[in-house]
């Protein structure tokens, strides 16, 4: 007990262990929690990576996210929303991306060509908003404690504290 | 999804657990994800900790289809986080997502240099620190035996005599409602106090989303799931706050069972820590420091920057 800080096994004894009533100190929740939601992540030029197919492995990610509790809440919404299962996601990005460019192609065209501005598009617009309603919805999810993907979010932007349900 | 652009077919990849500076010297007859030995790979100040995987399991294709296998997962899991504890005894340590696979070695060497300053950032963040979890769970069952919102209880046994049975029933389940409702109010509340109070102790904090019952083994309501950064000559002083919330918020709770209970000991001591709602708090730990490393490294490779 001369260095609490740095021998780990007195720690856990002395105080991890009573608090868990015997439970096993690192039950696999707590390991699962941690290794598959946090800790460095790594994309681009790796081989492998959970990114990369994590849209393949939504029930295991659900899993974490506590489905019930969030149920409980009301908050279900992911069931609902396309966007959410799967390659949607990236085909919506990629579909707002496109309808982007091309937007600004057509601008840049009608500039040279000395013709009037044209009206912009209405759908970039309307998939945009519809970004936005989501963000929403995730936002008071996340508020309403239960949230995957906002938390996630929070997590990776924050830095020190943070408040969620205030 | 199989080719990846590299002529060679390889048959095994490079699992990265944890990348840390170069003076700790972890035990390295450690065994990695199934049961590989653990390797260091050093590239200037900086070390990475991996061993070798066969990508007929943890190549991209096979891997989608494993990952929906609790147990493989369990057994990987398990493995990576051996790993990075007993690397992260040893000095900071960034432990890295689980399942990060790379071709080579000297990718890895590469990423080392490449990200040093990110990693470097890191790992002084961590340093001289470890993680600690809190949880607190709410039983709603016997939280709502226990009289919370009793009014609104009282008025549905005095209505339930007057009323039909189905009526009785739809009060009685409103009743039930409103009270679980204000339960989980007043919970939410205290859980907000034990987490800024652990605050005050900690350099860090972060609430994280509730485990999941099949995750948590429990059934209760998870209020908190909180992680904080603790310098280690502090650990002492963090167990024995988280200890006393424990204690106090044990016998803590609302309406007239908790006083009846202890008479002015533990209910008293909830009041004045705000724990005026019965919770079990739950220490774990400690931990490398998983919830405050989870930065993201974009290393700008096949995406091209789409994001």
């Amino acid at each position: 007990m001369t260095d609490p800080g740095r021998s780990r096994p007195v720690l856990r004894e002395s105080y991890a262990q009573p608090m868990l009533g015997g439970r096993e100190s690192s039950n696999l929740g707590d390991i699962l929690e941690r290794v598959l939601d946090r800790g460095v992540v790594i994309a681009g030029d790796i081989r492998v990576n959970l990114l990369d197919i994590e849209l393949l492995t939504i029930k295991l990610r659900l899993l974490i996210a506590s489905v019930d509790t969030a149920r409980e809440l009301g908050i279900d919404w992911w069931e609902h929303d396309p966007w959410l299962t799967g390659k949607n996601r990236e085909l919506t990005d990629e579909n707002r991306r496109l309808r982007d460019r091309l937007a600004a192609i057509e601008e840049r065209l009608d500039e040279r060509q000395g013709l009037p501005m044209r009206v912009p598009e209405q759908r970039p617009r309307e998939v945009e908003r519809r970004a936005e309603r989501r963000e929403a919805v995730r936002r008071e999810a996340d508020v309403r404690g239960g949230n995957m993907r906002g938390a996630e979010r929070h997590e990776a932007d924050g830095r020190g504290w943070e408040w969620r349900g205030g | 999804m199989g080719a990846d652009g590299s002529g060679a077919v390889a048959d095994s990849g490079i699992y990265l657990y944890a990348v840390t500076s170069e003076a700790g010297e972890a035990c390295l007859k450690l065994r990695g994800v199934l049961d590989a030995p653990v390797r260091k790979i050093s590239r200037g100040d900086l070390a990475a900790y991996v061993s070798t995987v066969p990508l007929d399991q943890f190549g991209e294709e096979p891997l989608g289809h494993l990952l929906e296998d609790l147990d493989w997962v369990g057994g990987v899991a398990r493995a990576h986080h051996r790993v990075v504890e007993s690397v992260a005894e040893a000095g900071p340590t960034a432990p890295v997502r689980l399942v990060t696979v790379y071709s080579g070695e000297e990718q890895v060497r590469e990423l080392l240099a490449r990200r040093h300053d990110d990693f470097l950032a890191v790992l002084s963040r961590v340093a001289g620190r470890r993680e600690w979890g809190v949880k607190a769970y709410v039983d709603p069952e016997s939280a709502s035996h226990a009289g919370v919102g009793g009014p609104a209880e009282r008025e549905t046994s005095r209505g339930q005599r007057a009323a039909r049975p189905g009526t009785a029933y739809l009060q009685r389940r409103k009743a039930n409602l409103r009270s679980r409702e204000d339960l989980w109010r007043h919970a939410v509340a205290c859980a907000e106090r034990l987490h800024a109070a652990l605050g005050e102790i900690a350099v860090a904090g972060r609430r994280h989303r509730p485990q999941d019952p099949q995750l948590s083994g429990r059934k209760e309501w998870m209020v908190l799931n909180g992680a904080y950064l603790v310098d280690e000559e502090r650990s002492a002083e963090f167990a024995a706050a988280v200890m006393a919330f424990r204690e106090a918020a044990a016998g803590a709770g609302p309406g007239t069972e908790a006083d009846a209970g202890d008479g002015a000991g533990v209910g008293e001591l909830g009041r004045v820590m705000g724990m005026d709602v019965s919770m079990d708090i739950e220490l774990t730990g400690p931990w490398a420091p998983y919830s405050f490393t989870a930065v993201e490294l974009e290393t700008g490779g096949r995406e091209g920057g789409a994001r």
